[in-house]
């Protein structure tokens, strides 16, 4: 039996009818255009699993059930473009502070402020990095296609059962909306390939939740079961405690540093798109871009192949944590990088900061449409 | 023989930072023989709490605790009370963090009627932060933000319950440890949401500058402010202005716990039962 099927759909329902097939058993959520599609789809999806879906008062609001639920025990998600990021930080930072699993899928459109609410953007890839304040790693993960909408939700929810943090999963307007035909995983694969997040299983009083390696999330039982702890955005002990002992302190904050950035190698995930023949001879062209972005930048290096030019594409799915040694092996071989976004240089920086270059072109847009494949092929051809 | 509060409470977390002279410790008292009274298992139990001094309720108790951000305790409590109807869920915030900063959370999870027990502890000032002007602080009071006198209007805490949709609504003072207690178990009984304003003292934060500086002094004005329901609905109309009724002011067993509704749209989806309608509604509009 094939472990694929094919589906018509949009890359918003594909992203709610993902979160359903990985187990999520609720969502909370707050209309915003262009992510509403995900929490309408989830409202029927969800009960006729036997989970919950509820439109909340507000984003906060909303963000907070998902997190209540996620305190519970059980897979749980939220739908929201940049504004909904921006009232939702402060909580997520709980999330990250409590290590409370959660999977947000951001469908990005023009910002700041209400920005052009039904025009494409990525905007909010710096925002993903850093939503609140306080330190601790972000682990985004960005969809390229319709059938990325679905395998990448399904991968945020195991990476942050792994992680036990919250998980963004990017999509934009073009792709959110974007409707068409999908090879993606059947349920049944899905479901095999779910790790749920980690439980003690001995005796109550030998259950330390944040007790872990200096490198591994908390583990965080079910609520309700007879392991009776504490949750709190303070700096807390083993026991989820608040405290002000200083190397605890210390410790907690570094922990949710290392528990991501030691293990990025689970993390990483990339697309090369016609990288294999490159040698870092003279006049090759690197292209990185990520997102909708990336299907007319492959697009574009057809054409330019087509005119004797070498370019090649490479894409990354999680952009945060960065895949800084494969950025770093491709900016070392090939001279003429090209960065193309649709916000103002906000990969593009951390590129530079990878690969040591300030010689990385870009091409930025910033007024709601996307970039096209033309446009990617004039600026090859002006700027190398 | 003297009731034992050992089992229920996380004794290494003793003594707590509240003042000396709080009434959170006799709200906290009261609710755990409230939950004694009601015999249910501290695993079935969840408390979730905001930020300031009724924040830090939820670490002293040993239940499933959860201390959340400024305000939002009622939106966390949401999400755990749907994936878990079975189970008590319990909120304990400020009246800065229930009617200021999560105002909208309180009135929201009261409009869905959730089985949700919001206990506000009602103190009339920001205490943790130190004397800033709440949504309760009379009048005319001193606060540090307001050093010539506070203008902002109050809040009728109990008001906002009812109009919000609460299907019980109760308020009561720290200064009857007994009706607390048994305030508590009705509202974790009854399956709605309930929504108890409960009167606390705050000598050190609002009744340093404001006349009350003892524990006594702020309990004395208190009990000059409240007056039972049953006695305070016989006032005439202007001697109601400034006294606050306690006891419960709002008590519907009709109206439907959301839970309970939504367990019709996951039946309605799977099948088992016809769609809702506006048929299923007493009320239309």
């Amino acid at each position: 039996m094939s472990d694929t099927r094919e589906v018509i759909s949009s890359g918003n329902h594909l992203a709610a009818l993902a979160g359903a097939d990985a187990g999520c058993r609720f969502m909370a959520g707050y209309p915003i255009t262009p992510s509403s599609e995900v929490i309408e789809q989830m409202s029927d999806l969800l009960p006729k699993r036997g989970g919950s879906c509820i439109q909340m008062e507000d984003e906060i609001a909303a963000v907070a059930a998902a997190i209540g639920a996620g305190m519970a025990g059980h897979r749980t998600m939220t739908a929201t473009s940049g504004p909904g990021i921006s009232l939702k930080a402060e909580n997520l930072g709980l999330a990250q502070m409590c290590e409370v699993p959660l999977v947000v899928v951001n469908v990005m459109r023009g910002g700041p402020s209400t920005g052009l609410p039904t025009r494409v953007s990525q905007g909010d890839v710096r925002q993903a990095k850093n939503p609140s304040h306080g330190d601790y790693r972000s682990i985004t993960l960005c969809a390229g296609n319709l059938a990325e909408c679905y395998t990448e939700t399904v991968r945020a929810f195991n990476l942050a059962d792994r992680f036990m943090q919250p998980v963004f999963v990017l999509l934009d307007e073009t792709i959110g909306h974007m409707h068409g035909k999908a090879i993606i995983p059947t349920p049944e694969a899905v479901t095999a390939g779910v790790v749920p997040r980690k439980q003690f299983t001995g005796a109550p009083e030998d259950y330390h939740p944040y007790e872990c390696e200096s490198d591994q999330p908390a583990v965080l039982n079910k609520m309700f079961e007879g392991y009776r702890y504490h949750f709190t955005g303070l700096h807390h002990d083993k026991n989820g405690f608040p405290t002000e002992e200083i190397e605890t302190c210390r410790k907690l904050i570094q922990r949710l540093e290392d528990k991501v950035m030691l293990h990025t190698d689970e993390l990483e995930l990339n697309e090369e798109f016609m990288l294999d023949d490159m040698t870092g001879e003279e006049g090759e062209v690197l292209i990185i871009a990520y997102g909708s972005v990336s299907l007319s930048a492959k697009e574009a290096i057809r054409h330019l192949r087509a005119a004797g030019i070498k370019a090649g594409l490479f894409r990354p799915l999680t952009l945060w944590p960065s895949p800084e040694k494969s950025i770093k092996k491709y900016t070392d071989m090939i001279k003429n990088v090209l960065c193309v976004e649709l916000n103002i240089r906000q990969y593009t920086e951390e590129v530079e900061r990878v690969s040591s270059r300030l010689d990385i072109e870009g091409l930025f847009k910033v007024n709601g449409r996307p970039i096209s494949p033309y446009e990617i092929v004039s600026k090859v051809k002006e700027v190398f | 023989m003297a009731f034992n509060y050992d089992q229920y409470l996380r004794l290494e977390k003793m003594p707590t930072l509240w003042c000396w002279g709080c009434g959170d410790g006799v709200i906290l008292k009261a609710f755990i023989r409230a939950i004694e009274k009601m015999g249910v298992k501290q695993d079935d139990v969840c408390v979730v709490s905001g930020i300031g001094c009724s924040g830090r309720f939820s670490s002293y108790v040993d239940f499933n605790t959860v201390h959340t951000t400024h305000g939002r305790t009622v939106a966390f409590a949401t999400g755990i009370k749907m994936m878990h109807p079975d189970k008590i869920v319990v909120c304990v915030a400020g009246d800065g963090d229930a009617l200021a900063i999560g105002g909208n959370h309180t009135i929201h999870g009261a409009r869905r009627n959730i089985d949700i027990t919001l206990i506000i502890i009602n103190n009339f000032i920001y205490g943790l932060t130190n004397s800033q002007t709440s949504p309760t602080t009379p009048q005319g009071m001193w606060t540090v933000t307001q050093k010539v006198g506070n203008i902002d209007p109050t809040f009728d805490a109990c008001a906002l319950g009812i109009a919000s949709g609460a299907s019980f609504v109760a308020r009561e003072s720290m200064l009857d440890p007994k009706k607390l207690e048994k305030i508590f178990v009705k509202a974790m009984e009854h399956r709605g949401f309930s929504f108890l304003d409960i009167l606390s003292n705050c000598h050190i934060n609002l009744g340093r500058k404001n006349k009350m500086v003892s524990a006594m002094d702020n309990l004395n004005w208190i009990d000059s402010i409240t007056m039972p329901v049953k006695k305070y609905n016989e006032l005439p109309e202007e001697e109601k202005l400034n006294i606050l009724p306690t006891g419960i002011l709002k008590e519907d067993t009709k109206v439907r716990e959301y839970c309970d509704m939504y367990q019709d749209i996951i039946d309605a989806h799977q099948g088992k039962r016809a769609n809702i309608t506006q048929d299923d509604f007493e009320k239309k509009i």
